[in-house]
């Protein structure tokens, strides 16, 4: 079982002129083995969401909760949130020069189980996952997203979400910067990863492109902080069709 | 090629002063210990070193006593001991600062290690000189000269362990179209105090490595020069050091572009944490007027641990021709990056873990460019160790 509840979630980021707060009563539930889409303009609060909920210590946390599993999630330190079963594949993946990829999934796993992979398995396991994302096996030796293209570190991005397999996993533009090549590639593991028993996926985008392969249970339409809307499959299609303006004047 | 604006407005301001004759950063070698007087510790060179904690070092009293030496020598590399006269004729370099020419004025024994002409040692195999001190009461003077022939290829790594207060001259002469690996390490216990200088000439066409490794001491002071013999030369001086509470460790560099069509690359990479924790690099280098078409480019990148330390790092550039293929520099200390560390722990890597993470890419980065893959795995080992021991004592875990 993996549920995730956001009720009621306010944050702030600090700014020059004081704190500015970005989400505004954020309310939203993913249930298990549910996968939901969030949508909105640029600067409408997506990613603040994303890392909030992840624990980056720029977004304070002024009201509301999340559970995970009924668990507080915001009661944990980042690292403590991801060993939970939390996952976020970034918008932005970060170069940690000198890191090699191995390395650093190995450290990786072995947190989040508690215990050292099986040696010889794991080997298999990475040249698979990468292999599985298209990305070449030199990948293991290089350090962590440093020179990878875009697309590369998003395929990165995912190979760790197979490899780490987390509950929850909440995917920031993960298709953005995408070929159609490379999208179907990374929609192929997001669908692996969902085919596995209760796993829950908060998907943010801007294009519907990538819910015709990564089908959701829920669409909600994210304006100035807060859901303004949530529907099935069928509000994606009239966002593609009818863009954001009606969210838009209704909020503003 | 790029030159970077900083080096531009070297250029410019050199040029606009007319034609510098010799470089006042760097005062010219002499053996004549009047030519480099006790210092007041006001002097360009001597403002960064805390010269009190030399333990009278620099005031010159005669020793006898020796480190003990234990050589790894491969076949036909010869280590003899032979006079001050045969050593400059080796090609030693002079003094150019006066623990150098106390060094070569007081040393017990002058030992000159000889790589013969076309002699072609294998990686694995380095020539390693390991020098060890039993107590910091005795005063050391230690004077060496590596020759390596013509079109060798050689490594040599010289480790330094254990205590004395160490004062030493290196001469590393590099024969035309030679390729030379240096590795000096300094891992010296807690009371050890080091003033050393390596001094390089670069044959034509040759290439030289020179790396210097310092964790141990109280105050280590090392200073690497390089000057070219002819045309074609290249020199990559890298350098690595961890400063904990109370440590001094100084790394001065000099690139003495006399030749054209020379390179110089230097990277040095520092960690520093605890309490005084202090560490000084200083990078200079002087094209001069007849050096047409050279390429140097330096960089120091320093990352601060803990509050308390202190990290300088100088960066001098004296250009006298325009006529360069590109020189540029790059200086920055800073503290471990959040983001990085945010991203590790999203992955379920601990604040600790994920700093040990970082420090250790850090390094890496550089430790991958020493090419000695045997003395690789020791250094990664060694700076694992290091972390593992020191880093993280202090260092309070956040949320
Ligand atoms: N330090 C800050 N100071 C002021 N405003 C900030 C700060 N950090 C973030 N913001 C603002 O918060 C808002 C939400 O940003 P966020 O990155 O969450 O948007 P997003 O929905 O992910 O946008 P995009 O679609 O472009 O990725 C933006 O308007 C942004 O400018
Ligand atoms: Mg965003």
């Amino acid at each position: 079982m993996s549920t995730l509840e956001i009720k009621d979630l306010h944050v702030s980021v600090t700014t020059e002129d004081g704190p500015k707060e970005i989400l505004k009563g954020v309310t939203l539930t993913i249930g298990d083995g549910e996968t939901h889409a969030i949508m909105g303009p640029n600067g409408s609060g997506k990613s603040t969401l994303a890392y909030s909920v992840a624990g980056h210590p720029k977004y304070q946390v002024t009201g509301g909760t999340v559970l995970l599993d009924g668990v507080d999630v915001l009661e944990m330190s980042v690292d403590e949130r991801a060993r939970a079963g939390l996952f976020l594949a970034m918008q932005y993946p970060v170069e940690v020069p000198g890191v090699s990829v191995t390395n650093f999934l190995r450290t990786a796993k072995t947190a989040i189980d508690g215990e050292a992979p099986k040696l010889r398995t794991w080997v298999k396991d990475v040249n698979k996952s990468l292999a599985d994302l298209d990305l070449d096996p030199s990948f293991a030796q290089r350090s962590v997203n440093e020179g990878f293209s875009g697309g590369e570190k998003k395929r990165h991005e995912i190979a760790q979400l197979e490899l780490l397999d987390p509950k929850i996993a909440i995917l920031d533009e993960t298709d953005s910067g995408l070929d159609i090549d490379a999208l179907k590639v990374v929609s192929e593991g997001v669908n692996r990863y969902r085919a596995r028993e209760g796993k829950g996926v908060l998907l943010i985008t801007h294009y519907t492109r990538i819910l015709r392969y990564i089908q959701p249970d829920r669409v909600h339409v994210f304006v100035a902080g807060r859901v303004a809307e949530s529907g099935g499959p069928e509000l994606a299609d009239e966002l593609e069709a009818n863009g954001y303006e009606r969210f838009l004047t209704a909020t503003v | 090629m790029t030159v970077t604006d900083a080096a531009r407005e070297s250029v410019e301001a050199s040029l606009e002063q007319g034609h510098l004759s010799f470089s006042h950063l760097n005062p010219p070698p002499s053996y004549d210990l009047a030519d480099h007087p006790l210092p007041t510790g006001r002097e360009e060179i001597w403002r960064f070193t805390p010269i009190k904690r030399l333990r009278g070092m620099l005031e010159g009293e005669p020793s006898a006593t020796q480190l003990t030496w234990d050589s790894t020598l491969p076949d036909g590399v010869t280590l003899t001991q032979v006079s001050a006269e045969e050593a400059r004729a080796a090609g030693e370099l002079a003094p150019n600062d006066r623990p150098a020419a106390l060094a070569a004025e007081h040393a017990a024994h002058t030992v000159l290690l000889d790589v013969p002409a076309d002699l072609e040692l294998d990686d694995e195999h380095p020539v390693v000189l390991r020098l060890h001190g039993e107590s910091v009461d005795d005063l050391v003077y230690g004077r060496l000269v590596v020759r390596v022939g013509r079109h060798a290829k050689a490594t040599i790594a010289i480790v330094h362990t254990g205590s004395a207060r160490y004062v030493a001259t290196t001469t590393v002469v590099v024969g035309d179209g030679a390729q030379v690996n240096v590795v000096s390490l300094q891992d010296w216990a807690d009371d050890a105090v080091h003033l050393g200088r390596d001094a390089i000439r670069v044959g034509r066409d040759a290439h030289v490595r020179h790396t210097s490794v310092s964790f141990g001491g109280d105050v280590v002071r090392m200073h690497a020069n390089v000057e070219y013999d002819a045309p074609g030369g290249a020199a990559e001086l890298l350098g690595l050091y961890f400063a904990d509470a109370g440590q001094h460790l100084e790394h001065r560099l000099f690139a003495d572009h006399n030749q054209p069509r020379t390179k110089s690359n230097v990277l040095y990479k520092g960690a520093l944490q605890g309490d005084k924790a202090h560490t000084v690099w200083i990078g200079n280098v002087l094209i001069r007027k007849i050096a047409e078409g050279i390429e140097t480019y330096e960089e120091n990148r320093n990352l601060v641990l803990t509050d308390g330390c202190h990290a300088d790092s100088v960066p001098n550039l004296e250009i006298e021709t325009g006529e360069i293929e590109g020189a540029g520099h790059a200086s920055a200390t800073a503290r471990f990056d959040d983001e990085q560390l945010f991203y590790l722990r999203t992955r379920g890597i601990s604040d600790k873990e994920a700093k040990r993470l970082v420090l250790h890419g850090f390094f890496q980065d550089l430790i991958r460019k020493i090419g000695v893959p045997s003395l690789e795995a020791k250094l990664t080992e060694t700076v694992e160790d290091e972390l593992a021991k020191n880093v993280f004592r202090g260092v309070e875990t956040e949320q």
